[in-house]
């Protein structure tokens, strides 16, 4: 690329990031302007100024961020049992045929059963605590994560493979040497995937609970509570930050570490 | 290899194809059936008894009503509704809205940190505020599918127009079209890839916020209604009967976007062969 070209892309970039800023106070100032003009009633939505300083507000109320800590504690032990179980399980199915063309059928049929219909039965059986939670969101998140490592493997160069083949490499080596390096940007790719859906049904599944904390929790309660629709905006904007933050980490991570992977050049899901 | 080749290899493999699609899920069912049995706990009964169960709670109705029961008219009808009514429009909006944003870069940039804001929102958080404005009952749930799902949809479309080759722009530019022209002809086929990749993924957020929103205390109707009725009573049978029923459609539905899928862009890539 040469220097006037890097150099015009940077003021692009920088101009765009001006225009985003100029659109979110835009759109900022026109949910305030909607609510103080009184055309919607302002239990409905309250000016945005009142929800960020309430958004504000919470950031230094200890109950408060204990219940985020414990959603994202949810979140967080959910995704790691998701990739712990769906990864070794890709790499199975990726790499012995027969069994990935056995197991495709049955997740074809188990995929698409939606992960909150689990609630009810999940709640039956572990009671309502941060089980059932951990429980859904592993449900929840295993499926991208598997697909994308069975999916990952099959991109493997197949002359790499039989390169180490002829060097007399048993199918673990070559499952090592070639297919785990090759997949893995596509598995990291269904981490950062499923880390959105974990929060989607740990906020979720405490929504439905109704008690202990969460974000989730105190949603639901300030859903309840007359005029609370403050207090839910509120939480929401804390919501969408996580969710904001969480996506921004591991895609800057994904970049670091498989800068040359395909879906960086310029691409997103 | 020639393409002939190719099909009688096909042919050759089609019985052990067939054997892994049908073989595996019969398989699979008879072992939960002996497992399930042999365990005899009330949380897992058994397969049998749960589609038994299933057929007459919901398909042993009259034959004049297509077998639906009373149960199914009331409890799957309405959800069916639902989902179906909010994907599609979230669908139309996301594509239409989606067009509108990836044309220029200017007002792209300008909605990007706020359309990142809304999708990293997790749908069921807004619920509760739609349940405030709308109180409970279809437009609430509507307006809950119909706000989780249509940001995959909406962001992939202006991607996908985003990305779309500069040298066919200038020809259109050359050749005078018009904006309606160019949607059809340029916008929409460049995108459509990934419309449908966004499609699937509002597809099954749809029907994960449309039990959500039924599973919502108050509720008086919906497959999610008659889920949380069933676990009140502890009916266990329902409950799995339910999933079953909710796993049926989910797949059904994927089953029916892929078809339309594979058609649609089957052209598409006919087209852009010649």
């Amino acid at each position: 690329m040469s220097p006037a070209t890097a150099r015009r892309k940077r003021t692009g970039r920088a101009r765009d990031a001006l225009l985003g800023a100029v659109g979110a106070l835009v759109a900022f100032a026109a949910c305030e302007a909607l609510s103080r003009s009184g055309m919607v009633r302002r239990a409905y939505l309250p000016p945005a100024s009142e929800v960020l300083v309430r958004a504000v507000e919470l950031g230094g109320d200890t109950a408060f961020l204990n219940g985020v800590g414990a959603t994202l504690e949810a979140w967080a032990t959910g995704l790691a049992l998701a990739c712990a179980l769906a990864i070794p399980l890709g790499l199975l199915l990726g790499s012995v045929p027969a069994a990935g063309q056995a197991a495709r059928v049955l997740i074809e049929f188990l995929r698409p059963v939606p992960s909150v219909a689990l609630i009810p039965l999940v709640s039956l059986l572990l009671g309502a605590g941060s089980e059932t939670t951990i429980a859904l969101v592993t449900y929840a998140c295993v499926w991208p994560v598997l697909f994308n490592t069975v999916y990952g493997l099959g991109e493997t160069d197949p002359q790499a493979k039989d390169t180490l083949r002829a060097f007399g490499f048993g199918r673990l080596a070559v499952l090592l040497r070639a297919g785990l390096p090759s997949a893995a940007p596509f598995i990291a790719a269904g981490v950062r995937i499923a880390a959105a859906t974990a929060l989607i049904l740990a906020v979720a599944g405490e929504i439905l609970a109704g008690f202990g904390e969460g974000l989730g929790t105190f949603i639901a309660q300030a859903g309840m509570a007359t005029d609370g629709t403050r207090d839910v905006l509120a939480g929401v904007v804390w919501a969408g930050a996580l969710g904001l933050v969480v996506n921004l980490a591991l895609t800057a991570v994904e970049r670091r570490l498989f800068p040359w992977a395909p879906e960086h050049r310029g691409s997103r899901i | 290899m020639t393409a002939q080749a190719t099909s009688l290899g096909t042919v050759r493999r089609l019985p052990r194809t067939l054997a892994l699609r049908l073989g595996v899920p019969v398989v699979a069912v008879v072992l939960w059936q002996l497992a399930a049995r042999a365990h005899g706990s009330v949380f897992f009964p058994t397969p049998a008894r749960i589609v038994e169960h299933g057929y007459h709670l919901w398909f042993s109705g009259p034959a004049g009503r297509a077998f639906l029961t009373d149960a199914a008219v009331c409890d799957l009808l309405p959800s069916l509704g639902r989902v179906l009514a909010g994907f599609a429009l979230a669908a139309v909006l996301g594509i239409v809205l989606g067009l509108a944003l990836g044309r220029s870069r200017t007002v792209y940039a300008l909605c990007d940190p706020v359309l990142q804001f809304a999708r990293a929102v997790p749908p069921p958080a807004l619920v509760p505020v739609f349940v405030v404005v709308f109180d409970l009952g279809t437009p609430m749930q509507l307006a809950s599918i119909v706000f989780g799902a249509i940001w995959p949809v909406l962001i992939n479309t202006a991607e996908g127009v985003r990305g779309i080759d500069p040298l066919r722009l200038d020809v259109a530019a050359t050749v005078r079209m018009r904006p309606a022209e160019r949607i059809v002809l340029l916008y929409l086929p460049a995108a459509l890839p990934r419309i449908f990749a966004g499609l699937r993924l509002s597809l099954s957020l749809s029907l994960i916020l449309m039990v959500f929103s039924e599973l919502l205390p108050g509720t008086a109707d919906g497959i999610g209604f008659q889920l949380t009725d069933a676990q009140t009573r502890s009916d266990l049978l329902t409950v799995w009967a339910v999933m079953v029923l909710l796993g049926t459609l989910g797949h059904l539905f994927n089953s029916v976007l892929l078809t339309v899928e594979r058609m649609a862009l089957g052209r598409h890539r006919a087209a852009h062969r010649s």
